[in-house]
């Protein structure tokens, strides 16, 4: 532990640094051939759509020793039109799933599976969705996620600067994106507990960049007064300052992610805990890696383009061709350390690391 | 902020210990609500106990003008509410959610009731009679001979409709409510026995007076619902009778219709002018109190579709709770743990902070239930869940803050204090988006989602108010405590394991 803690020192300090923006046509490549290959499985192979989505039954019975052909003979004998499937949950438990039917239908295969199982018709858990149910959730979903990333775009342009929320939204797009293909590529079921997931995570990528940007911010409010360093290199510091506390985060935040995943997919087969945790645990491995490796670089980028920063890089490259300490650079930032920079950096740079507890 | 945050000795050492008074008052106030209000149990949602949920949307009728409007979905929760009421089921619950005329009506009944209640709350029960023109088996008639010779009063396109209808397909006896009430119509027979034409209706649902379910005296078996008309319905009804009862089979019959299926169809063998009339259809009890109550409570004025029905039994809702707490068990455990093993000292101050964002949520899950009807549902408990992170990030950003002020060589009293100043805004500004989540969730989603987000958004604000009223004021007091100001190896703040290379000052200079 305490090594780790001391390389939260260092990489508060800089000295121990990674080029999360001067490498960032890496990052930006890895996440295009994401973003390929996530289009390629969106448009070859389609989501897998949930009942909640398309209409459609499910009936789960759970009775001890339960066997699938008792299950199958139910299905045949209520003749139910379209397809079914028929799977087995855990041990003790039959799901049958059928496309959109009418209630005397459903109540034909309810009976039917009840006799031929031998459990009474309401001990059936029963899901029914409408066939235009499934079109007023996806609209639902819409109308959220739409009106989530205006109201957040709005809300970061006030609270930080409008590059900072045009860059954080880009990164939450890139997060959705990814994480729609991967439900793709590998066919998870789609219902509405994956869409609360991923507006959830929506949300919670967002807090992610949003202490990265605070941390950005702070970095770079002095920068053109002082000269010592460009705002892609500030920004590149309060990444690595806060790269301890990101990986804390995401660690913290997946454990009881990954608990709900674990009970819900292990104790309970399928359903809500299940579907909900899972896409929260896929979007948030790829929301911490995007307020690291996207949207900060993306907002270096829009930043440099300015003319006050450019003037800035040229002063900073101007400084650094004459023989100054590479080293002071990278150690100081912020706004405390303009002003009591001088007298605080001379220790720090004595190499004193040799000491391990 | 940026002129306290350069001062070495900030504003912002309050009193912590007003803070904490604040919170213990709050707590004490709480608890005391919980009693006086007798709210000792939290109100469980349907997938956690069992039980039949039904969502409902609007649709008009086919054949129909106008628009859904606001009142005639309000007309219809009071409606639905009073055929559920009729169930005797304790905490049913009829809602609309949503806004304006695009709401859901949203009904669940706990226990065993399943298909029932389906039954009850779906139909639109409106009933009309009217006089049987031609009827015969259900299935589709092969020839076309019966289009050539159209009986009379019926034209050739309900003619060569009723003669393709086919009444032993399921989806031709769905009962859609689709008949309009002045035309001619063709109709199924509820169970697929027959099919009929029928005439325009003569006497509507709204003329009758009282409904009840009752059995054949003289049989002692064979339940049937008894009506009653007002006076407009006697008189019309009187009418109809008077003028079919001379009328040769089947025009002789008289077709009770509800929601375009035909019920029964009795010959009328002389006019009926007393006032009431008799359904009998082979019922059940149950069949025969829940369609009297139905009748009752008059018809719905819309049509619906069924959006959603889910039944869960207890059992089911059982193991869905015991997975849900299991899960928040072990994931609050796990959380913990790390911060134990990776803030020592601090993470007793996280575990705390924990404690008390629990015992709040907990309290006002109680509260809530009672106040303004919370029910937890599972998406609700895995909402409590995730927010257990966002709980936890909150202090691991202000603790990340406080060693970074250590490295930059301030004492750690200090460091609380200027750390507090800069981890503050972030931690507002990321739970605002947290919050802005959770609420337009709640605003957009339908049921389940709604728990969730509820959840979500109440523990995120939960969060907020623990940080600033507990988690800082608590580390402000323990850090004048000698283990943590002069940096213990296991406080979480020693210079040694967080790097620094200046010495800490153990008092501030």
């Amino acid at each position: 532990m305490s090594k780790f803690a001391g390389l939260g020192g260092r990489l508060y300090r800089g000295e121990t640094s990674v080029d999360f923006i001067e490498k960032r046509r890496r990052w930006y490549a890895f996440s295009g051939i994401l973003i390929v290959a996530s289009a390629i499985a969106l448009s070859t192979q389609g989501l897998h759509l949930g009942i909640e989505f398309k209409g459609g039954s499910s009936f789960t019975v759970s009775k001890a020793g339960v066997s699938l052909d008792a299950a199958n003979t139910a299905v045949t004998n209520a003749k139910i039109p379209g397809e079914v499937i028929v799977q087995k949950l855990g041990s003790n438990k039959v799901r049958v799933q059928t496309g959109a039917l009418t209630s005397v239908e459903s109540n034909q295969l309810q009976d039917s599976l009840a006799k031929e199982i031998g459990v009474t018709a309401e001990s059936i858990d029963t899901q029914i969705v409408g066939p235009s149910w499934g079109k007023e959730i996806t609209r639902k979903a819409l109308y959220g996620l739409f009106g989530f990333l205006i109201v957040v775009l709005l809300y970061l342009a006030m609270a930080f600067e409008p590059k900072m929320a045009i860059s954080a939204i880009i990164a939450v797009i890139h997060d959705v994106f990814i994480t729609v293909g991967i439900y793709a590529l590998v066919g998870f079921d789609v219902t509405p507990a994956t869409v609360i997931g991923f507006l959830t995570i929506l949300g919670y990528s967002l807090y992610d960049t949003v202490v990265v940007f605070d941390k950005v911010r702070e970095n770079t409010r002095t920068i053109t007064s002082t000269s010592k360093m460009t705002y892609s290199q500030a920004a590149n510091l309060a990444v690595n300052q806060t790269l301890v506390r990101s990986f804390n985060t995401s660690l913290i935040a997946l454990m009881p992610v990954g608990s709900i995943l674990f009970v819900g997919a292990g104790l309970l087969g399928a359903g809500t805990l299940k579907d909900l945790s899972l896409a929260l645990f896929i979007g948030l491995a790829t929301g911490t890696y995007s307020s690291i490796f996207i949207a900060t670089p993306i907002l270096a980028r829009l930043r440099e383009r300015e003319p006050a920063m450019q003037a800035l890089a040229k002063r900073v490259s101007a400084r650094n061709a004459a023989p100054a300490m590479a080293n002071s650079v990278a150690a100081s930032a912020g706004a405390q350390s303009a002003v009591k920079g001088a007298t605080k950096r001379g220790p720090r740079n004595q190499p004193k690391r040799n000491r391990r507890r | 902020m940026s002129t306290n945050a350069q001062s070495r000795t900030p504003k912002t050492a309050v009193r912590p210990g007003r803070s904490l008074a604040i919170l213990a008052l709050v707590l004490v106030a709480l608890l005391a609500a919980v009693f006086i209000q007798g709210a000792t149990s939290v109100k469980l949602g349907l997938d956690l106990r069992g039980g039949t949920s039904v969502t409902l949307q609007p649709r008009l009728a086919a054949g129909e003008s106008g628009k859904v409007t606001t009142a005639a979905i309000d007309q219809a929760v009071s409606i639905i509410r009073q055929r559920v009421n009729s169930l005797g089921v304790a905490e049913s619950e009829v809602t609309a959610q949503g806004s304006g005329t695009n709401r859901q009506i949203v009904i669940s009944v706990p226990g065993d009731t399943g298909r029932r209640v389906v039954e009850l709350v779906g139909q639109t029960a409106e009933l009309r009679f009217r006089q049987v023109l031609v009827s015969g088996a259900p299935t589709a008639s092969k020839t076309t001979d019966t289009a050539a010779t159209p009986p009379a009063g019926v034209s050739p396109t309900v003619n060569a409709a009723y003669a393709a209808l086919d009444c032993t397909l399921p989806a031709n006896r769905q009962g859609t409510g689709s008949d309009n009430a002045n035309d001619a119509i063709v109709a199924c027979d509820r169970a697929g026995q027959g099919k009929y034409i029928l005439a325009g209706a003569v006497v509507l649902g709204r003329e009758i007076s009282k409904a009840s379910a009752a059995i054949n005296q003289t049989t002692g078996s064979g339940w049937y619902v008894l009506l009653t008309f007002n006076g407009d319905g006697t008189k019309k009804f009187g009418a109809l009778t008077t003028r079919v009862t001379s009328l040769a089979a089947p025009q002789n019959e008289v077709a009770i219709v509800l929601d375009g299926l035909v019920v029964s169809a009795p010959r009328i063998n002389e006019a009926i002018n007393s006032g009431s009339a008799e359904i009998t259809g082979s019922f059940t009890q149950l069949e025969a109190t829940d369609l009297a109550n139905v009748l009752k409570y008059g018809a719905l004025p819309l049509a619906f579709d069924r959006g959603e029905v889910q039944q869960i039994s207890p059992s089911l809702g059982a193991d869905q709770l015991h997975a849900g707490l299991l899960a928040g068990f072990i994931g609050l455990l796990l959380v913990v743990l790390y911060s134990l093993l990776y803030y020592r000292g601090l993470g007793l101050v996280s575990v705390g902070s924990l404690v008390v964002a629990g015992s709040l949520v907990y309290l006002l899950f109680l509260l809530l239930g009672k106040w303004i009807g919370f029910t937890l549902t599972l998406a609700g408990i895995a909402g409590a869940i995730v927010a257990i992170g966002i709980t936890a990030d909150s202090f691991i950003v202000y603790f990340e803050r406080v060693r970074d002020e250590v490295r930059e060589g301030r004492s750690v009293r200090s460091a609380v204090e200027t750390g507090w100043l800069r981890a503050r805004r972030t931690i507002i500004v990321a739970d605002f988006v947290s919050i802005i989540a959770a609420a337009l969730l709640y605003l957009f989603a339908v049921g389940g989602v709604r728990g969730f987000a509820f959840t979500l958004g109440l523990t995120t604000l939960i969060d907020l108010f623990v940080v600033f009223i507990f988690t800082k004021p608590l580390v402000t007091v323990i850090t004048r405590i000698k283990f943590y100001s002069s940096g213990h190896p296991l406080s979480g703040l020693s210079g040694k394991s967080l790097g620094v290379l200046i010495p800490s000052k153990t008092e501030e200079a």
